[in-house]
């Protein structure tokens, strides 16, 4: 196609994507680099129903005249990146000379909220981006050798946990493994511990994330995957059938070397959207033992506090966490390329 | 369509691959099966905290109402509350938005696939990027330009926002799809005299066509299910069904009304069902089409 | 006491009578708020005042705290009055994003008392409407049985807390909204207070790592023996459930969420009729609650012409006159309008005015720490940290951000 052609073809969708999301990007990556004017204080009275009481507050002209004169705050460099909200350079070092053992580094290492989140959030796409994979996977098979009218049907119902709002979904289910709930007890009853609770210790909370996650983004790798196996040459089959190939070998030879650009996509597009986690952990209240980058951004934004560079600055590293993760991926898609043209 | 290595299975293997299908569905379906059931309790019966059993027994519901079901959730949440705007809301919402992601998403996405050159690999790259971006920190950056210039709370402003930040994940699914299709067929088309607009019209959009649907109806559920965006940019009488469903809930201080949420939300999902199931053979048979197979 | 002030007060009652049609001639009212019953009355209450070239929207919603300083910040501003509380308005002040009400009330007075106004450095800021405070709400029943008589502090809060558990009576008798985040760092503040901490020094420095914030931490740990092992999950929402369920003996609760629950609407029998909403407790031999006071009032919109702001003044004067108060909306607050007359609903909340409680400190930074504290604090509830380390942290944490907003300078 000539570039021309192209650029009539591509500008309506390259608009929306500068406009909306590459602007707001150079914003954010200039606000990180920047902190707030020093604020001015006034000692005022302040009174309500209550009486009155002796408070500070923000000289606003006084700020006024510092905000004009610097219109973006007090720029920082990357301040804002290695402070302790973030990547904490400073503390790391104080830890990591400061511990006797290497256990000892990690678990101080863990306190600080960036490494924190990031633990949990690592830990979690690396265990629900494979889980959900292979469920997805196995659902597809399943499904794949049903009758043809019932499919329709199960494939329905498959899809629920993708498709009812995770903001009340999380509620009931939040409900549901409370230790009086259906599963709550259910899991008391199994395991023979009436004192078992999924919300109140850390393990069984990161437990039940990943089930969630596992749970909620399977379809999506069903779907993919079920798609795809309707497309699964049936000459190819069928010749390694008469050369003997056993079902598994039908599977590894045949359908999943069929299926492997299918699996780079689901990967690419989950490994991306589980870093993200955010909504579980708010929906089941699970802050006390989870936390993720998403989970900061969106405390930092808090409207009363609205410490703007240091959501920026975790947006920031979202994205180059993103891009690091994604690194395999991208060269192989770089490859695939430079093979086909 | 079925691929016929299935039907030799042996009678221990079809067993093991049917109830673990049947397994799947009880842990998929049971959460929402439970709770349409419980959408016609009172809430001390669903969210029961002497006895989970009460939500299927509705004890409680029997006591308060004089039958072990109630429609009250439903009454409360669509007349009182008037959820019907905001699935009046949702629908406009969700149609402009399918409607315009696939129209410039389409287009954008055979550009990539019939551009040979390495920067059509970038441009794909950079979309992946942009991707990456939390959207809540998007969506706080909108707030104050959009109020500058008074674009706030409209729903056509969400409804660009949702197809730009869509986007990405469109160009790529559709990329994919436009990557299955041969290149002799546009190719051919030009040299009987149609101009590149007129090629990508009328032969490569009809064989498209399920391809388009399955994105279509991925973008849809984005929109549809989208909290981040419409809570923060929509005022309220423009509220679309989530942020809507949210505010049942209630705040620190105020009591909510859970069991019109509940109600909402099974309300919420009968459209999706009906989609699901008119569309299922299209999202099946497009992906068919070649699909994500990049 | 207070009652004192409110007559006091009634008799200073700004002469000026606001007349019918509002009085506004001209302009355009748009108020932004949260969507809660009390708040939809006074959106009705001004939107009444709509008429020829006076154009009254409103925006009631839950976001309203993200969306208030952006939209005010735009000049002009989207909205021109924002209801606010105690603790919402700081970042408009910060900002300078409200109009001192002073001018406007002189020239155009409004039925309310001197009491309603809310100044900040001499200048009223906003003129309040209505008061809620978290405070102990006990089941008369419950505790009668187990032979103990209504707590006055947190030690007999335990005590009762024993006893209630000790026969049996609730498995886990005591609840609070400990869920890690917003909820639990309010605890602490409350239960700082009551222990007679300051929580900054020299300006904007923390002062939370000292032996009041361990004696703060350790109460609090004493309490959570007698509550939900969940607890760090629960919020208010799940607290108000346990309590309509009757498994909770003595609570620490929101008088606006403690008050419906009289009402008995979706409770267990038995339940309701018991509710008894007590008082804030004191702690540690102190004198001063533990608790905060919160108030809700209106604001003014800076960025507006001086058409909108009067416009904006008199239809929500016209919002919070005594004329409102019916037997409706008397139970969806506690107002402090003229007219109201105390329930039972909002004893709580009068007996945490009349025992001297402090309001939440409108303090720049008081987000910043209480942010901090929501974060930090579960580390220490899970049993992974010490008091002292988790109150350095907490420190650690808030200075952190409050260089970051220039706060602390480096």
């Amino acid at each position: 196609m000539k570039h021309r052609t192209f650029f009539w073809f591509f500008l309506p969708t390259a608009l929306a994507m500068l406009l909306f999301i590459f602007l707001p990007i150079i914003s954010v990556v200039t606000q990180s680099l920047f902190i707030d004017h020093e604020q001015v204080f006034v000692e005022v009275e302040n009174c309500d129903f209550f009486g009155c009481k002796k408070a500070s507050m923000v000289d606003n002209e006084a700020t006024e005249q510092l905000r004009r004169e610097q219109p973006l705050g007090r720029f920082v460099g990357l301040d804002n990146y290695i402070n302790r909200s973030h990547l904490a350079f400073t503390e790391v070092a104080e830890i990591w000379s400061g511990s006797d053992s290497v256990g000892n580094f990690f678990k101080q290492l863990f306190n600080l909220p960036l490494y924190r989140a990031l633990i949990f959030t690592l830990v979690f796409t690396f265990t629900v981006t494979p889980l959900l994979i292979i469920l997805g996977f196995c659902i597809a098979i399943g499904v794949n050798s049903l009758s043809q009218k019932i499919k329709g049907v199960v494939i329905f119902f498959s899809l629920l946990p993708m498709i009812v709002t995770p903001l009340v979904g999380s509620l009931i289910l939040f409900w549901m493994i409370d230790s009086r709930g259906i599963i709550g007890s259910s899991l008391q009853l199994l395991f023979d511990d009436p004192d078992l609770s999924l919300k109140a210790s850390a393990t069984l909370t990161w437990v039940t994330l990943i089930v969630y996650g596992v749970w909620h983004a399977a379809p999506f790798a069903f779907v993919v995957f079920y798609a795809g196996l309707q497309t699964v040459p049936q000459d190819t089959l069928e010749s390694a059938m008469i050369d003997g190939a056993s079902r598994w070998e039908r599977i590894r030879y045949v359908i999943l070397p069929h299926l492997a650009p299918l699996v780079t996509f689901v990967a690419l597009i989950q490994l991306m959207d589980n870093f993200r986690v955010f909504e579980p952990i708010v929906g089941f209240n699970a802050s006390a033992h989870a936390t993720s980058l998403s989970s900061m951004i969106y405390s930092d934004l808090d409207g009363e506090s609205r410490l703007l560079s240091s959501a920026a600055t975790s947006s920031v590293l979202t994205i180059i966490g993103v891009v690091i993760l994604l690194f395999p991926v991208l060269i192989r898609t770089w490859r695939d390329w430079d093979r086909k043209y | 369509m079925s691929s016929n290595f299935v039907e030799h299975k042996s009678v221990p293997v079809r067993l093991l691959s049917y109830s673990f299908i049947l397994l799947w569905l009880v842990i998929a379906a049971f959460p929402f099966i439970w709770t349409f059931w419980g959408s016609f309790k009172v809430e001390l019966d669903f969210f029961s905290k002497e006895n989970w059993a009460n939500a299927i027994t509705g004890v409680r519901t029997f006591g308060d109402t004089g039958s072990a079901f109630t429609a009250d959730g439903y009454r409360g949440a669509w007349i009182k509350e008037e959820f019907w705007k905001s699935v009046l809301n949702t629908t406009i919402v969700c149609f402009f938005v399918v409607c315009t992601s696939l129209t410039i998403g389409t287009l954008g996405a055979y550009a990539l696939s019939r551009s040979g050159f390495r920067y059509a690999f970038w441009l794909l790259i950079i979309a992946l990027v942009f991707r990456a971006m939390p959207p809540i920190t998007l969506v706080a950056g909108y707030m104050l330009p959009f109020f500058e210039w008074g674009l706030w709370g409209h729903l056509w402003t969400t409804i660009i926002v949702l197809v730009a930040i869509n986007q990405p994940f469109t160009l790529w699914m559709l990329h994919s799809f436009f990557k299955k299709i041969p290149k002799d067929l546009d190719e051919s088309a030009m040299v009987d005299g149609c101009t590149s607009f007129q090629a990508f019209r009328y032969v490569i959009l009809p064989v498209m066509w399920p391809g388009v649907i399955t994105t279509g109806l991925f973008s849809f559920l984005l929109a549809y299910n989208d909290f981040a965006v419409t809570a923060m940019l929509l005022s309220k009488e423009n509220q679309t069904m989530v942020p809507k469903i949210a505010g049942f809930l209630g705040t620190t201080q105020t009591e909510g009304n859970v069991m019109f949420a509940v109600a909402a939300v099974v309300s919420a999902t009968v459209p999706l069902f009906l989609l699901v199931m008119f569309f299922q053979r299209q999202i099946v048979s497009g992906l068919t089409a070649g699909a994500v197979k990049g | 006491m207070f009652k004192k002030v409110l007559i006091a007060a009634a008799i200073s009652l700004t002469g000026t009578v606001v007349h019918a049609g509002c009085g506004i001639e001209k302009g355009n009212v748009n108020i932004l708020g949260n969507e809660f019953p009390a708040i939809q009355t006074i959106g009705a209450g001004a939107e009444a005042c709509a008429g020829d070239g006076v154009s009254i929207k409103t925006n009631l919603t839950k976001e309203h705290k993200n969306i208030q300083v952006p939209s005010l910040t735009s000049d002009p501003a989207e909205y021109t009055v924002a209801i606010v509380a105690n603790s919402s308005i700081v970042p408009l002040m910060n900002d300078d994003l409200i109009q001192p009400l002073d001018d406007l009330i002189a020239k155009h007075g409004g039925n309310f008392n001197d009491n309603q106004k809310i100044t900040i450095g001499g200048k009223v800021m906003a003129i309040g409407f209505m008061a809620n405070s978290q405070h102990i709400v006990y089941r008369k029943d419950l505790l009668e049985q187990a032979g103990v008589e209504a707590p006055n502090t947190y030690e007999e809060v335990l005590e009762v807390a024993k006893a209630v558990k000790d026969k049996g009576l609730v498995k886990y008798p005591f609840g609070a909204a400990y869920a890690a985040g917003w909820g639990l760092a309010q605890e602490f503040n409350n239960m700082f207070i009551g222990h007679g901490g300051e929580f900054f020094k020299d300006g904007a420095m923390p002062n939370v790592n000292t032996e009041t914030g361990v004696a703060t931490l350790e109460m609090m740990k004493s309490l959570t023996d007698y509550m939900n092992p969940d607890f760090l999950t629960l919020d208010n929402n799940e607290i108000n459930a346990e309590w309509k369920a009757g498994n909770v003996a003595i609570m620490q609760m929101w008088g606006s969420r403690a008050g419906p629950l009289l009402a008995g609407e979706d409770t267990a029998p038995g339940v309701a009729e018991n509710t008894v909403l007590s008082h804030p407790v004191t702690v540690g031999g102190g004198s001063m609650p533990a608790t905060t006071l919160w108030w809700d009032g209106f604001t003014i919109a800076k960025n507006i012409s001086d058409e909108d702001a009067e416009a904006s003044y008199l239809a929500m004067v016209n919002a919070i006159d005594p004329s409102i108060m019916n037997d409706e909306v008397a139970t969806q607050a506690v107002w402090m309008i003229d007219g109201y007359e105390p329930t039972p609903a909002s004893a709580g909340v009068f007996a945490t005015i009349e025992a001297g409680a402090t309001p939440y400190p409108m303090i720049p930074y008081a987000s910043l720490l209480h942010t901090a504290l929501g974060a930090e604090l579960p580390d220490f509830f899970s049993g992974k940290e010490s008091a002292e380390q988790t109150l350095a942290d907490v420190e650690a944490a808030y200075v952190t951000a409050a260089k970051e907003k220039g706060f602390i300078s480096e």
